[in-house]
């Protein structure tokens, strides 16, 4: 990629409109590029063959196409697949693809690093170093092998998406609209700790999934897991969620890693399904992947699985999350590029 | 449409005038405007200088018996609202949500880490007198950093611990927070510690804090987003 030059991909039709009109060329020429960007196996201005030697000649002297390879890829033995990609601002990042039988789900990064400080999550070790342009996110799922088969994309990656709100939204649009990749926003999932006004726009002005961290429903303790929880309580998200209807196809899904001793005792279940009362949702649960530096750890499977009976008998769906890729630290929680970034 | 997301939150913005606004260190300042309700030691309000672009949020660093709201800022080049807000005059007007958030300390035995302007908090609860049985660890990179440093010193005394990374005077500690705090032998473990800063800064410190042995459960942390 030329960093010189500003990237086509990632633009939305408007603005490829306006690109085209400021180069004089045909007003059709925008529609014919989104072909190029987000349906065709190109990647470069020269391959838009339908567009006149002279236009592309046009286009190229003040743009680059904008895509951009994987650096390295490193595979599971389950077949889970872990993405280095380098962002515009020489940064790294990381994107998982997790196969499974039916479908093929990514995993992207909305940032480069994250701000908000889980206890328990690897990203958060390395700070924050950056947002993500709508071009890089969306560059995560086009430029991988699997990019012809990619069923489902979920926001749970590095990052917080709602800190980064509007290249989060942008780039739902070029994965949705029919100019772009024309996928239902039903296959699309973004999660997020819960930043209330950006989770108001989010649900709004998008018609994807959400997915909200959880993690535990009692004030004292969120606070000393998720900082988060100081200036968005749980308990005001909830209430926020409950004004929306969710009985459609629609989802509002809460995910909830079990730490042994610390959340996943009979008083979090009873206190779990008096908050989410009235909202219909799932809860999904997640093993915890160990850390660097954290005293947290999953309970055994007994334990996990007696969690999921005792709130599925409460009527609150109960779901555990499938570990993967977690030998190639690709797994829930454990993404990271603080070494990568520290030697560029 | 971000006006109207905002206004349908709770923490909607209305429009105030601008009493102050001083540059108290190079590129820092502290703005304020007359304070109508009151506010908890430790909370965040919500400030833009144009209803059409996302608030920011900042701590409060006024007491909570003045009869002004102060806020601390520095200027981000880059950014959008510092820029602006540095060069804004008395009278202008600024738009603020109600003030919000839980990063209140209780009356237990605690130690106060901040980096920059990440003292405001710590420094709003001083001023309203809920600072008993506490410690101030300030972090800076250099020494005209120390905000309002006469006022703490006067206050807190020894209480009051200032490290600088970047320049040595023999007064201060002479390197980063997470340095001072791994020469410690020991820290008390039934204190709270409570963290005000960038991310980075509050979890390097909360693992150097949990690997000197204090329960994560007594660690609270306020972070810059």
């Amino acid at each position: 990629m030329d960093t010189s030059k500003e990237p086509l991909f990632g633009k939305t039709l408007k603005e490829l409109t306006l690109v085209v009109a400021d180069l004089g060329l045909p007003k059709f020429t925008a529609l014919q590029i989104t072909d190029w960007l987000y349906k065709k196996p190109v990647g470069s201005i020269e391959g838009m063959s339908n567009l006149s030697k002279k236009n592309r000649e046009l286009l190229a002297e003040k743009y680059d196409f904008g895509t951009v390879l994987p650096t390295k890829v490193q595979v599971s033995a389950d077949g889970t697949k872990k993405y280095l990609f380098v962002t515009g601002k020489h940064q790294f990042i990381e994107t998982a693809m997790i196969p499974d039988e039916n479908r093929t789900t990514v995993c992207v990064s909305s940032q480069v690093g994250c701000k908000m400080g889980c206890l328990f999550c690897m990203t958060a070790k390395q700070g924050f170093q950056g947002q993500l342009s709508a071009g890089e996110i969306v560059n995560q799922i086009r430029s991988i092998d699997e990019a012809a088969s990619v069923s489902n994309i979920v926001y749970m990656g590095m990052g917080e998406p709602f800190d980064n709100l509007d290249e989060v939204l942008k780039s739902i649009e070029i994965l949705t609209s029919d100019w772009g990749f024309g996928m239902s926003p039903r296959r699309i999932t973004v999660s997020s700790i819960g930043i209330v006004p950006a989770m108001l726009r989010f649900l709004q002005e998008s018609e994807a999934h959400l997915a909200i961290s959880l993690h535990t429903p009692f004030d004292e303790q969120r606070k000393s897991l998720m900082p988060v929880q100081i200036a968005y309580p749980i308990a005001e998200v909830v209430e926020e969620l409950k004004k929306f209807d969710f009985s459609g196809q629609r989802r509002v899904s809460f995910e909830y890693i079990l730490f042994k001793g610390l959340n996943d005792t009979a008083l979090h279940v009873k206190e779990l399904s008096r908050l989410l009362n009235g909202i219909k949702c799932r809860i999904n649960l997640i093993r915890f992947h160990p850390v660097p530096g954290t005293p947290l750890v999953s309970p055994d499977e007994e334990t996990i699985l007696h969690f999921k009976t005792q709130l599925n008998d409460r009527g609150i769906l109960t779901t555990i999350r499938a570990s993967r890729g977690q030998d190639i630290y690709a797994a829930c929680g454990l993404l990271s590029t603080k070494e990568q970034n520290k030697e560029m | 449409m971000q006006s109207t997301y905002q206004n349908q939150h709770k923490h909607g913005l209305k429009a105030v005038r601008i009493t102050g606004n001083e540059e108290i260190s190079p590129n820092v300042y502290v703005i304020s405007w007359e304070r109508t309700v009151g506010f908890e030691p430790g909370q965040v309000i919500k400030i833009t200088a144009d209803p059409q672009e996302p608030p920011r949020i900042y701590s409060i660093c006024s007491g909570n018996k003045e009869d002004e709201f102060y806020v601390l800022f520095n200027v981000k080049p880059a950014g959008i609202l510092t820029p602006r807000l540095a060069t804004m005059k008395p009278g202008e007007e600024i738009y603020v949500s109600e003030p919000y958030g839980s990063f209140s300390c209780d009356e237990s035995p605690a130690h106060c880490i901040a980096t920059g302007t990440g003292i405001a908090p710590f420094y709003s609860m001083i001023r309203s007198g809920k600072f008993n049985n506490k410690t101030l660890i300030h972090g800076v990179s250099y020494a005209n950093q120390f905000y309002f440093e006469d006022f703490l010193q006067k206050e807190l005394g020894n209480r009051y611990i200032r490290c600088c990374s970047r320049e040595t005077n023999g007064v201060h500690f002479p390197g980063r927070i997470t340095e001072y705090l791994l020469g410690r032998d020991e820290l008390p473990k039934g204190d709270k510690y409570y963290l005000c800063g960038q991310a980075l800064m509050v979890v390097e410190v909360r693992d150097l804090l949990i690997q000197k042995g204090i329960p994560y459960g007594q660690i609270y942390a306020e972070i810059f987003f």
